[in-house]
């Protein structure tokens, strides 16, 4: 049967088992959208407010749920709105396949209207693009498309579709992608690798292990607890493998990096094994790179073997799917506690909650409430079981710093390219893949503002997602910064706010707003049981810093306390 | 790491973009390519990128990670100097007349072991093949008698190892 090439779109998507889209009309993509209205009842389209949205959306939908998150835009500005979103799921590994309209072929580099060259600008951010221009192509473009952006390590792809492309007509046929020649998503694992891992790991006196998402990614949740346990060994998470261990595991020991834990950051210094699991050794992570655990044999688990040695020379790098190298691990690993070691970690901490996390979770200054007890508050209405989205700066690092997690996939931020907005989009994403959740977003008085009419799509979409803004009417981190590193100079920092609650209301949506510490505990009890959608204004001190703090440039134990 | 001369080798599927995603590497890098070429290689649709360029050996190394992730890049090497047999290719375009008024026109070619391309009644062309270092020498010896047109092409190299990519690409065959 000929059908459009428009129809094909759909017709693939559904194929893949799609039935959610993000995006937003516009000249050169509507013979698709004419398709998605014939297909509503297959295939839900929400449309956003700004492009930039449908990517954060489809982003936050497929860190929720492990599916690949979808968004379709039209050329030019269309297109181009879509790149921030892009850049980011490249960034932090997320699969998205993102579908742009483009100017009819015969028009292709004669500066037509909304003609914008999106696959170049898209190929720095992309794991892959490619331009159609004949219908007949689009089966197996779009199959290629779901193959690459969900297989390996995972990341977003890009298909611009010209409009005689979505009007033509050709013999549909759908096949999915199994295998491309020239791309090896998963290196073959090597048991002499994993035995080398083995003889180092049960050897060592002082181990250390490290986790990022690629354990989220590589559903290997269950066999890195099955490790950690079975070896006593601690473990430290990246921000994005925060969640893929439970919080109050006896053998988390913490956040590491810039704004981390102070035992996991100084005792990376100390320990004589580090093993890397599914991390890229971000320079957020390692600081100096010159004095970074130079003292340890370095493990890496990794499934993209452009990561190794990238950044920290290892010792043993164990390449492959991770989930099936730690099967093969752990019957080598011998039990052991490491309690000696392990006591160091917790005396570590306990420095660390004397001089910083007592104070942030029960301030006793009066000086407003504070981010950290804002999270507190959170925790103890969620109970660890919500999906946080956080968005960018201060208030993530006090979520990722202070959110309890009971399961994985919980934790959605953006971790490497800190997108600034990213939050409320990336709600509605993960709320709309997890309705069976609580999603709570925690975004700052800055980042709110910059992707602030998604309220709209909540509005409209009556997605009930609880947002959560911590308002200290600053862009706290920078205002940080200069405080410590420019002297007090707050260029540019301070914002006057207009009124939050007002805007949200404007949008119908159940809005309050707090500025007392005794005032927040109901409040967020009224938000959390809420059905609907709830916006929550906190007003949080205004000067507040996060701490501990490993100065950009500076060596991991060199963290500050203050 | 001192800076050293590296041969990068790609071997790839021909597709349009690929070339900007390939250099797109180098500039996110800020490193500069020094002489790129794109041709067809021993095994059937599949092209062949040498390029050339000036770094260290972690950034090299760096660089054919970054480079042989991409979905349509088969395979990537790196050399160095040592390690290949390089050469590049100059034409040289000179009036006619000179080559019989100037006799010593001829030796230079002779010696250099060049070959005269074309010869035609307003100009001739001299192609010389070879090192970088033997072309300049052909190139400042007959600059004093005036060159018409210069032009050199990019490095081209074969490795002095076996690099086995038919039987890689006949393991993934699909």
């Amino acid at each position: 049967m000929k059908i459009s090439g428009a129809e094909a779109v759909i017709r693939c998507l559904l194929e893949e088992g799609v039935d959610l889209v993000y995006g937003y009309p516009g000249g050169a993509i509507m013979p698709v959208y004419d398709e998605l209205y014939k297909f509503k009842d297959q295939l839900h389209h929400v449309l956003v407010r700004h492009e930039q949205g449908a990517t954060h959306a489809a982003q936050g939908y497929a860190r929720a749920t492990g599916k690949v998150g979808i968004a379709i835009a039209t050329s030019g500005p269309g297109a181009t709105n879509l790149v921030t979103g892009i850049a980011d799921a490249q960034i932090d590994s997320t699969p998205m396949v993102c579908i742009t309209g483009q100017v009819g072929k015969h028009l292709l580099g004669s500066d037509a209207f909304q003609e914008t060259d999106i696959i170049g600008i898209s190929t720095p951010v992309t794991k892959w693009n490619y331009q159609v221009t004949e219908a007949s192509e689009i089966p197996e473009i779009i199959a290629k498309a779901f193959y690459i952006a969900k297989s390996g390590r995972p990341g977003p792809v890009l298909i611009d579709i010209t409009k005689n492309a979505q009007f033509d007509e050709f013999e549909f046929s759908y096949k999915k992608c199994t295998g491309i020649r020239s791309y090896t998503p998963v290196p073959k694992l090597k048991l002499d690798k994993v035995a080398e891992a083995a003889e180092l790991i049960n050897k060592a006196k002082k181990p250390f292990i490290v986790f990022g998402q690629g354990i989220i990614l590589g559903q290997a949740e269950e066999q890195l607890k099955a490790l950690i346990e079975k070896s006593g060994i601690p473990a430290g998470w990246t921000i994005l493998g925060l969640s893929a261990l439970p919080t109050d595991h006896p053998l988390n020991v913490g956040m590491l990096g810039m704004h981390g834990n102070y035992g996991p950051n100084l005792l990376t210094n100390e320990c004589d094994v580090l093993i890397a699991l599914g991390m890229r050794f971000d320079d957020r992570v390692t600081g100096n790179l010159a004095t970074y655990a130079k003292q340890a044999k370095v493990i890496h688990f990794d499934i993209d073997p452009a990561e190794i040695d990238k950044n920290v020379k290892t010792e043993v790098a164990v390449l492959g799917d991770v989930r099936e190298a730690l099967d093969a691990l752990l019957p080598l690993i011998e039990d052991n506690k490491h309690e000696a070691w392990h006591n160091i970690f917790k005396e570590k901490y306990q420095i660390e909650f004397d001089s910083v996390i007592k104070e942030e979770l029960n301030p006793t200054n009066n000086k407003g409430v504070s981010m950290g007890e804002a999270m507190e508050m959170i925790n103890k209405h969620s109970k660890g079981d919500a999906i946080i989205v956080s968005d960018v700066g201060q208030h993530q690092m006090f979520a990722c710093r202070y959110a309890k997690f009971n399961t994985t996939k919980s934790n959605v931020t953006s971790g490497g390219l800190g997108t600034m907005g990213f939050a409320l989009p990336a709600a509605i994403g993960a709320k709309m893949g997890r309705p069976d959740r609580e999603v709570v977003a925690i975004i700052g008085d800055g980042g709110f503002q910059m992707t602030i009419q998604e309220l709209g799509t909540i509005f409209q979409t009556k997605v009930p997602v609880k947002i959560v803004v911590l308002n200290n009417e600053f862009l706290g981190m920078v205002r940080q910064w200069q405080e410590l590193f420019f002297d007090n100079r707050y260029a540019s920092t301070e914002m006057i706010n207009p009124n939050f609650v007002a805007i949200a209301e404007g949008y119908y949506i159940k809005a309050k707003k707090v500025t007392k510490r005794e005032d927040l505990d109901a409040a967020v009890a009224e938000m959390m049981a809420s059905k609907d959608a709830y916006f929550l204004e906190v007003m949080v001190e205004k000067e507040n810093n996060v701490f501990p703090m490993i100065p950009t440039g500076a060596c991991v134990s060199d963290i500050r306390l203050s | 790491m001192e800076n050293r001369t590296f041969t990068i080798s790609v071997y790839s599927e021909n597709n349009v973009g690929l070339l900007n995603r390939i250099s797109g590497i180098f500039l996110k890098r800020h490193i500069n390519i020094l002489s790129l070429n794109v041709s067809e290689s021993e095994i059937d649709n599949v092209s062949r990128f040498i390029i050339v360029v000036e770094t260290t050996e972690k950034w090299v190394k760096n660089i054919v990670g970054q480079i042989e992730k991409q979905i349509e890049v088969i395979k990537a090497f790196y050399h160095t100097d040592e390690e290949t047999i390089y050469l590049e290719n100059a034409l040289f375009k000179i009036q006619s007349n000179l080559l019989f008024d100037e006799k010593q026109i001829q030796n230079i070619i002779k010696e250099s072991q060049s070959t005269i391309v074309t010869v035609s009644r307003d100009f001739f062309v001299i192609s010389k093949s070879g090192r970088r270092s033997e072309i300049e020498e052909v190139h400042a010896k007959l600059k004093p008698y005036g060159i018409m047109q210069f032009v050199r092409s990019g490095r081209i190299s074969v490795s002095k190892e076996k690099m086995e990519v038919s039987t890689l690409l006949e393991e993934l065959k699909l």
